[in-house]
């Protein structure tokens, strides 16, 4: 066992633990008795400005993307040169925090030796783990650099404890990022059977699909989340102003929605625009909203969750900082007193302050979501 | 080249699902996928009833393979997949990774469908030496990428499973933990009541221009179009393609069979009797029309 120092407090490497107890045939890692164990706050950073942002607020790791179509952000303007990476890991090593590549897209057979050069890179820089989806960017990594954790990334989508033994004793996973799909009863039962240590969604703007399985961007532009990392590519949108104020908007010449002059509009994506549906005009996929399980956090943390994720590598620094803080306050204060624990009104109001549409869900960790 | 009537996507009545594949053991495909790959919910037909169908349709000469959830979320519906792999009956199509880990468990060959995102040739042999004997290509995998994959696959002397493309039908584009029929209901996920029964195609949906674009089935959105690849019989020969995949519509079905039937018997390429597929030539899923 090893401890690992994060800034505010000591914790014991749970990853460790795991790997150790699966190669004595022992799944059930969570039958350790580590009470210093507590939750990880993962927070995106989609430039070092952000970076700096989320370790300055309390992040214990961040997560980043290269400048390329090997990470599901790859959106122009974002994410880190080698030369960023580098000041950015020092940054975060530093202040005695981890920073996590994610290399979660979908290479094909042409450009698999770019992404297997990004794994190569994210080991070279010292970065504390990858986080990949694919099984053959996972086995390159696991025979390539054995040392460098593996974390499998929500866009595998798995979701049952075979898929995460499935990832885990092929390839090694150290912890896994549950997709968006999960009811908090479910979530409940599958770290009590996970291989590995869990990553759940704590906040940010939601995917409402299964993550790596929506190909409803693809249908429509032809660029895909899977293989060029990006939901909606801006080349594709196009914003029309109309002479009486209202504006609609179009990806790739399909009529995503129309605005009244002061409606909010947010980023166009297929599942957040309005349809016909039986002759009635609504949102029929879903509401620009955001993923809040704030009021969630004591089951989280009594269930085992290892860590927390943010969502929004494409926001900018005052969204980082403002989510993180206010993440990072209400975890210490849980840590603190766990019984006194409640979700404050002043959090709540921070974060719809952030979210989309300034409203939040707790989607389907809640079984009434529909 | 084999014909298959890949999973039925929708929900039809009990009576209608059973009359369906009583007419299909005597039409010429060769390979009948079986069972619900949607939503777990849906039980016209029992675990129990899908699996005594697939020993009837298997007396009949057709390879049978059971079909798993696209998505699966629940311990129940794990339970399922390691009963349709208990039963014995050969194949289990893998439609995500915990089919795959079952069948991986109890050494059970598998057909790789098409929602496991299976991109590259490594990727490929690593699920081959799981069982996996067969491969569906994700719907934005056209020509272009299969044949690269094939290609790659071969430069490093391994060998390619066969491949099963989606020849015929609505492409499954998407699946969410919300049902959108519930939603466009407005009823509760929890008492949808069964509701999708109602549209044994699909709920269409529209832009606000009244231009169709999606259809919903449940937990999943499919593309409007019916896509049809008779017509690139040429490109599918020159890959290799091993099975073409007729995903089953409401109506209809027997004449989609009888056409490819004879297409795949023709040195001619068959008129188009869906839409064009833009994936297929490395563009947008939806273009129809040639660019």
């Amino acid at each position: 066992m090893v401890a690992i120092g994060y800034g505010r407090a000591l914790i014991r490497d749970k990853l460790i633990h795991v790997n150790a107890a699966s190669a004595s045939g022992d799944h059930d890692a969570r039958t350790s008795t580590d009470t210093e164990v507590r939750m990880q706050l993962v927070c995106p950073a989609g430039n070092l400005p952000a970076l700096q942002a989320a370790i300055a607020a309390g992040a214990d790791a961040v997560y980043v993307g290269l400048r390329d179509e090997t990470n599901a952000r790859a959106f122009p303007g974002l994410n880190f040169s080698d030369a960023e990476l580098q000041q950015g890991i020092a940054h975060a090593h530093a202040h005695g925090r981890k920073v996590y590549l994610a290399l979660n897209t979908y290479p094909d057979s042409a450009r698999l030796a770019q992404w297997h050069a990004a794994v190569d890179k994210a080991a070279v820089l010292g970065c504390d783990a990858i986080i990949a989806a694919e099984l053959a960017v996972l086995d390159y990594a696991s025979r390539t650099h054995p040392a460098m954790a593996r974390h499998l990334s929500v866009q595998s989508s798995a979701t049952t404890a075979p898929a995460l033994r499935y990832m885990h004793e092929r390839f090694g996973i150290s912890r896994a990022v549950l997709p968006r799909v999960l009811s908090i009863q479910q979530v409940e039962r599958l770290c009590e059977t996970s291989p590995v240590p869990l990553e759940v969604f704590a906040f940010g703007s939601l995917c409402i699909m299964v993550e790596g399985r929506c190909q409803l961007s693809s249908y429509v532009t032809g660029a895909s989340p899977n293989r060029h990392g990006v939901c909606s590519p801006a080349k594709y949108v196009r914003w029309d102003e109309h002479d009486d104020g209202r504006r609609s908007v179009r990806l790739n010449d399909v009529l995503i929605d129309r605005f009244e002059p002061s409606e909010p509009a947010g980023y166009p994506t297929v599942c957040k625009g309005r349809f016909d549906v039986g002759g009635e005009t609504f949102h029929a996929l879903e509401e620009p909203t955001s993923l809040n399980t704030l009021e969630l956090l004591p089951r989280l943390a009594k269930a085992g969750v290892a860590a927390l994720k943010i969502e929004g590598r494409q926001r900018g620094v005052a969204y980082v900082t403002a989510v993180t803080h206010t993440w990072r306050d209400a975890l210490d204060r849980y840590r603190a007193a766990p019984d006194a624990w409640s979700a404050q009104p002043a959090w709540q109001t921070a974060l719809t302050r952030h979210a989309e549409g300034h409203q939040t869900t707790l989607g389907p960790y809640h079984r009434r979501w529909h | 080249m084999k014909l298959s009537l890949g999973p039925l996507q929708y929900f039809w009545p009990r009576e209608r699902t059973l009359a369906f594949y009583r007419e299909a053991a005597h039409w010429p495909v060769d390979v009948i996928y079986l069972g619900e790959t949607v939503c777990s919910k849906r039980r016209e037909l029992a675990t129990r009833d899908w699996i005594d169908l697939a020993t009837e349709l298997a007396r009949s000469g057709k390879q049978v393979v059971l079909s798993s959830l696209a998505l699966i979320e629940a311990e129940s519906e794990v339970g399922v997949v390691k009963r349709l792999v208990a039963e014995g009956y050969g194949w289990i199509e893998a439609n995500d990774l915990s089919a795959v880990q079952v069948c991986r468990e109890r050494g059970v060959p598998f057909v790789a469908g098409p929602t496991l995102n299976v991109y590259n040739h490594r990727a490929l042999a690593l699920l081959m030496d799981d069982g996996l004997r067969r491969w569906v290509p994700g719907v934005e995998q056209g020509h272009a990428l299969i044949s690269e994959l094939r290609n790659a696959m071969l430069a490093e002397g391994g060998a390619m499973p066969e491949v099963e493309v989606i020849a015929f039908g609505r492409l499954p584009l998407s699946f969410s933990a919300r049902c959108f029929t519930a939603r466009a209901l407005d009823v509760p996920k929890d008492q949808c009541g069964f509701r999708c029964i109602d549209y044994p195609d699909g709920l269409p949906l529209a832009t606000r221009e009244g231009k169709p674009f999606l259809r919903i089935n449940g937990i999943q959105i499919q593309g409007e179009e019916i896509t049809d690849l008779g017509p690139e019989l040429p490109m599918l020969r020159e890959l290799d393609v091993d099975v073409l995949r007729l995903y089953p519509q409401a109506e209809g079905m027997a004449e989609v069979v009888a056409h490819f039937h004879l297409a795949r018997r023709s040195p001619q390429p068959p008129p188009r009797i869906g839409a064009r597929n833009g994936y297929w030539f490395g563009e947008p899923g939806m273009q129809v029309a040639g660019a």
